[in-house]
């Protein structure tokens, strides 16, 4: 049953299957290869702010698929459907953060290779970069799922999405981009260390808040 | 090992909505083989009824008791929209276990066998509807909860349900149906919500 509900939640949501789920990878490159032209060409200065740029772009990019991630199943009956065969509400929401991890966190860290030529980031700082990513990009995802469970039965959820997304996510950047800018690799841990706590919430904070949801 | 025979009762159940009290001290009891007609006005609680009957809100106060699988139709389909009808009648053919052949035959029954490639956001109301009837005639679980199971069907449509609820039953399943609309199942006992809505000095307790 858990399995069938992955495969269908990554039809949803994987992009190119799924309806504007490409989005975020789009906006992702779209800011790399826009930088370059706001600042100018200095492989310097590039390279430099590069890494901050990249990690603020996957912030943003987190934003993006928010709005159909939970609200679109709640007004179809899908998770009432669920929940009338018995499956808990946490495990709906564990499924679907794997969906979408899946479907944001993969390919945005293959697009910063285009992302990081654009602006010049190579060597170890691309090495960090990366792995602050993979690393980051959980919990973002788990950020991400939260605040739209949370904000899924309310009018204005989808722009207060965005603002929640923000302030919450900001250690992930922090020791994201601060791993980049004193090139070590002992902030990855936290940020690594972030995210797991954070994986580890979401499924009871996303769960508790379809059933709150339920309730009005 | 035979599965126990479903039952479906509601012992004192009070619900509100929001701060209003919807109803209060409404009971029943239904068994293997039995069919209740809920009526009642837009708005006063059939709805609500349904959901706290089905486990997905908790009532005020009172208890709701089941035995066997539930299965629940309301205004949502639970159908992807964007996906064409089979596929996501066949997503909850996968998650109930349902044969594909099975599926087939329901479709076929209401009407559906040649709107399979279309997407369901394309379906007209009815067809939704329809569709949504499929999804919970295939999933054979022996308690149905129906939420306005007629409304936007055209007539031919609205005797075939009365036609399903009545073999649901002669199968000896259980059908619980909130409805303004007339159901033509012999046997089917019925009572007005509005009979046990609240005095106003209650209300306003």
């Amino acid at each position: 049953m858990l399995m069938q509900l992955l495969r269908r939640d990554l039809a949803q949501f994987f992009p190119f299957t799924g309806s504007g789920a490409a989005l975020p990878v789009v906006f992702f490159v779209a800011v790399a290869m826009l930088f370059p032209f706001a600042v100018g060409p200095d492989a310097n200065i590039l390279a430099k702010t590069g890494g901050g740029v990249v990690w603020i772009a996957a912030l943003l990019a987190a934003i993006l698929p928010l709005e159909k991630l939970v609200a679109r199943d709640i007004e179809l009956g899908f998770f009432d459907q669920l929940r009338l065969r018995g499956m808990a509400d946490e495990a709906m929401m564990a499924v679907r953060l794997i969906a979408h991890w899946l479907s944001f966190g993969p390919p945005l860290v293959l697009a910063t290779f285009p992302a990081a030529a654009l602006l010049k980031i190579e060597g170890e700082t691309f090495e960090i970069l990366l792995l602050g990513l993979i690393a980051g990009t959980p919990g973002l995802a788990a950020i991400g799922l939260m605040i739209a469970a949370l904000t899924a039965s309310l009018r204005a959820g989808a722009a207060l999405s965005g603002l929640l997304l923000i302030p919450l996510a900001l250690p992930i950047l922090i020791f994201g981009a601060g791993a980049l800018a004193r090139q070590d690799q002992v902030s990855l841990g936290f940020v690594g260390a972030i995210s797991l706590a954070l994986v580890a919430l979401a499924p009871f904070a996303a769960g508790a808040a379809i059933r709150a949801a339920r309730e009005n | 090992m035979q599965a126990p025979s479903p039952a479906l009762s509601a012992h004192d159940l009070a619900c509100r909505r929001g701060d209003r009290l919807l109803f209060r001290r409404l009971s029943f009891a239904l068994d293997t083989g039995a069919a209740c007609h809920v009526t009642g006005a837009n708005g006063a609680g059939k709805t609500t009824l349904i959901r706290a009957v089905a486990g997905l809100t908790t009532p005020y106060a009172g208890e709701v008791r089941r035995t066997g699988a539930l299965a629940l139709l309301d205004e949502r389909t639970g159908l992807d929209p964007d996906m064409p009808l089979g596929l996501a009648l066949a997503f909850w053919a996968k998650i109930d276990a349902v044969e594909h052949l099975a599926l087939e035959s329901c479709c076929d029954r209401l009407g559906l066998g040649n709107l399979l490639e279309v997407p369901v956001r394309y379906l007209s109301t009815g067809q939704k509807k329809r569709a949504a009837l499929a999804r919970v005639l295939g999933q054979a679980a022996p308690v149905w909860l129906l939420d306005e199971p007629l409304s936007g069907l055209d007539t031919a449509s609205q005797a075939l349900v009365s036609r399903l609820v009545r073999e649901h039953c002669d199968g000896g399943g259980i059908a619980l149906i909130a409805s303004h609309q007339p159901l033509d199942v012999p046997g089917m006992t019925a009572f007005a919500i509005e009979d046990f809505a609240p005095t106003p000095a209650e209300a306003d307790a």
